[in-house]
């Protein structure tokens, strides 16, 4: 991936900028909003991470702009603490996703790595979604694996396509709730861990290769691999 | 302001008050000076017919009743329209001269005075006080006069008692009315702006007065006060930012650390720095519901008050936390049929049913049971979350909803003791009433919530 931090905390940057070279990503950064923009608009990216509060022009305003002249690269929010935290007004703004700071690195990587799979346009179109012997019929909403059909409620249902989709890359709970659920809260029970294993159990009960994994300290990937 | 309202006010209340005492006042005056004008009149007319016997008396005895009844005629006769009445009769009692028509069948008092009314048939009774000089059995004089001008100025005090005090009654009336609304005026200040205070709104003041009086002293304090418990809840807001900032900024770096280490880490340390994380990751947790209780309480949590469909948010949590309720062989049943409207922040909303439920399943033992539901009672939603558990005290509902406060018997349970103090706030934040009672057993709490308002919203929408 090839991703821009517009951010003006040197430390909050260069963790970003550090974690993802790690990961074996380009990132490039701009530590105000004047030259984040025009980095922005002059390369092309997969993602942007764009801080709310910059000197010069704030992120709001880089989302906007970048909007307007249809720029449709994914672009995720940031905010600190103690700043009214409206995620409302980051989407409104034409943001696809909302972190508040200070985040745990893996949160920000999956939503990151959900973002820029999303911009490649490619889940649009598709109408069905398969791993490994496990197939999903997004139209008959059928769900079969080696064959033999899966009954699923309309939620487990949800579940699976959104894990589906990101295969092979980590979700976390809270990505969970908001796209599976769409309420955005702190649960105070891992409520979405007794979802994922009612669904473990349909889905990779009774099969020799287990396909939903869990990540501890992160979340959860449906991966062929192991 | 409703007259009700306003006849229940201590001004007019003191007012009714001074007036009943001024009344009294009054009428005794009036009482006194009635008794004193008319004791002397009557002592007056006494005076002169006691003087006129006297002189009487001495004509009876130098010229005799002949001379005595001439003196009479003669007396009549110059002054036919004059007070003087006077009757000479015989030991039968039968007129034989005077301007009197008859004897009068008299009473007198212990000093011999008597006072009748002559009917008149054509003009107004007359009252005459006189006595009787009688100086041999056969020859009985009255002498009397009439005294109207004294029973008319008794009526004048009687009338103008009567409506002095009636125009006292209306002044005092009006007056105290007037007084009245006007306190209330300045009162009814004080409690639309200490309303709009304990709604968050901190910077609200009592507007004051040049007049300088006691209500601008009172408001001139309670402003100094609310001066200094706004700085305070500057002081409390801040400090609690910095600790967010100054203490989960670290806090989600030493996580990070661990995360890097883990994947470092061979499989034996796995175990132990995946403890680590969790334990990291519930000190954020506690960290962030402990900062949205502060946000939301003191009002700076800004979100746009939006029509939630609160029957569908009910819904939807119920169908999260039905796998949870499954997990402990829980029955867990759901009653939230329709679209119940209220204005609120979906997401909030749905954190304050979802902690709810979380506490519901937490506390509920093996196979029993929860029930939520949601209704509409005239303008109001009410949330009902019932089950089966331990349930809470009486004396301890209150307490459990401050912040880490926990039951006894909780205590082993995992929870920092904010669940329902988020749900406290965020009622709060929606205008709503969260009541705790014995489910006997368990608890029920229930949430009572203004309706969102179909008419307001259209509005607004033709507006935009």
């Amino acid at each position: 991936m090839r991703l821009l931090v517009i951010e003006d905390d040197a430390s909050v940057a260069d963790f970003i900028v550090r974690g993802f070279r790690e990961g074996g990503h380009t990132i490039d950064h701009a530590d105000n909003g004047k030259d984040g923009l025009f980095l922005a608009t002059t390369e092309t990216y997969d993602a942007l991470i764009v801080d709310r509060m910059l000197p010069g022009v704030d992120g709001l305003s880089i989302t906007r702009t970048l909007r307007a002249s249809d720029n449709n690269t994914p672009v995720l929010i940031l905010s600190a603490l103690g700043q009214v935290d409206d995620r409302v007004k980051g989407l409104q703004a034409g943001g696809d996703d909302y972190l508040v700071k200070p985040f745990a690195f893996s949160e920000l990587v999956a939503r990151i790595e959900a973002l820029a799979r999303r911009s490649t346009g490619k889940t649009e179109t598709e109408t069905t979604l398969s791993i490994a012997d496990l197939h999903m019929d997004l139209l008959s909403r059928e769900v079969t694996r080696n064959g033999q059909t899966i009954a699923l409620q309309p939620r487990d249902f949800q579940l699976l396509e959104y894990l589906m989709r990101h295969q092979g890359k980590v979700v976390t709970r809270t990505m969970l709730l908001e796209n599976v659920w769409d309420y955005h809260f702190d649960p105070q029970t891992n409520v979405i861990d007794v979802h994922i294993s009612r669904l473990r159990a349909k889905v990779d009960k009774g099969f020799d290769q287990p396909l939903i994994h869990t990540v501890r300290g992160a979340g959860y990937k449906i991966d062929a691999s192991g | 302001m409703r007259l009700a309202d306003q006849l229940r006010t201590t001004t007019f209340l003191l007012t009714l008050r001074y007036m009943v005492l001024f009344f009294l006042s009054v009428t005794i005056l009036f009482a006194f000076i009635s008794w004193s004008a008319t004791g002397y009149l009557e002592q007056e007319t006494e005076a002169a017919i006691t003087a006129e016997i006297i002189g009487l008396n001495e004509q009876f005895i130098e010229n005799g009743s002949q001379g005595l009844a001439r003196t009479i005629d003669r007396r009549i006769k110059t002054n036919p329209d004059g007070d003087a009445v006077y009757l000479i009769a015989d030991a039968n009692f039968k007129p034989l001269l005077g301007n009197l028509e008859q004897w009068p069948s008299m009473e007198t008092d212990e000093n011999g005075w008597v006072t009748f009314e002559l009917v008149n048939t054509d003009s107004d009774n007359v009252s005459i006080r006189g006595r009787v000089f009688a100086p041999q059995p056969e020859f009985r004089l009255f002498i009397g006069r009439k005294i109207n001008a004294l029973t008319q100025l008794e009526k004048l005090f009687d009338r103008t008692l009567f409506w002095g005090l009636a125009i006292t009654l209306a002044l005092a009336l009006t007056g105290g009315l007037l007084m009245s609304n006007n306190v209330l005026k300045r009162v009814s200040q004080f409690n639309s702006t200490s309303r709009r205070i304990m709604a968050g709104d901190l910077t609200q003041r009592i507007a004051t007065t040049d007049s300088g009086d006691e209500f601008d002293e009172l408001a001139h304090n309670l402003n100094a006060m609310m001066d200094q418990i706004e700085s305070l809840m500057k002081n409390i807001q801040h400090i609690s930012d910095n600790v967010a900032h100054d203490l989960r900024t670290p806090l989600t770096r030493l996580r990070n650390r661990l995360e890097d280490l883990n994947a470092e880490a061979g499989e034996n340390e796995n175990g132990e720095i995946d403890a680590c994380i969790d334990d990291a990751d519930s000190l954020l947790a506690t960290f962030a519901s402990l900062l949205s209780i502060a946000r939301i309480e003191s009002g700076s949590y800004e979100s746009d008050l939006q029509p939630v469909n609160l029957s569908q948010a009910t819904r939807d949590a119920y169908e999260l936390y039905k796998a949870l309720a499954d997990e402990k062989a829980i029955s867990f049943s759901c009653d939230a049929p329709g679209e119940v409207c209220v204005s609120g922040d979906k997401n909030l909303l749905f954190q304050a049913i979802t902690n709810l439920l979380d506490n519901a399943i937490k506390y509920t033992p093996d196979n029993g049971h929860i029930e939520i539901s949601l209704h509409q009672n005239g303008d109001i939603a009410i949330l009902k979350v019932a089950d089966s558990g331990s349930g809470i005290p009486a004396d301890q509902r209150g307490q459990v909803l401050q912040r880490f406060y926990r039951l006894d018997q909780s205590r082993s349970e995992p929870g920092a003791g904010l669940g329902l103090s988020l749900v406290q706030a965020i009622a709060q934040r929606h205008g709503a009433k969260l009541e705790l009672d014995d489910n006997a057993p368990g608890l029920i709490i229930t949430m009572q919530l203004p309706i969102h308002n179909k008419t307001t919203q259209q509005a607004a929408l033709a507006d935009a």
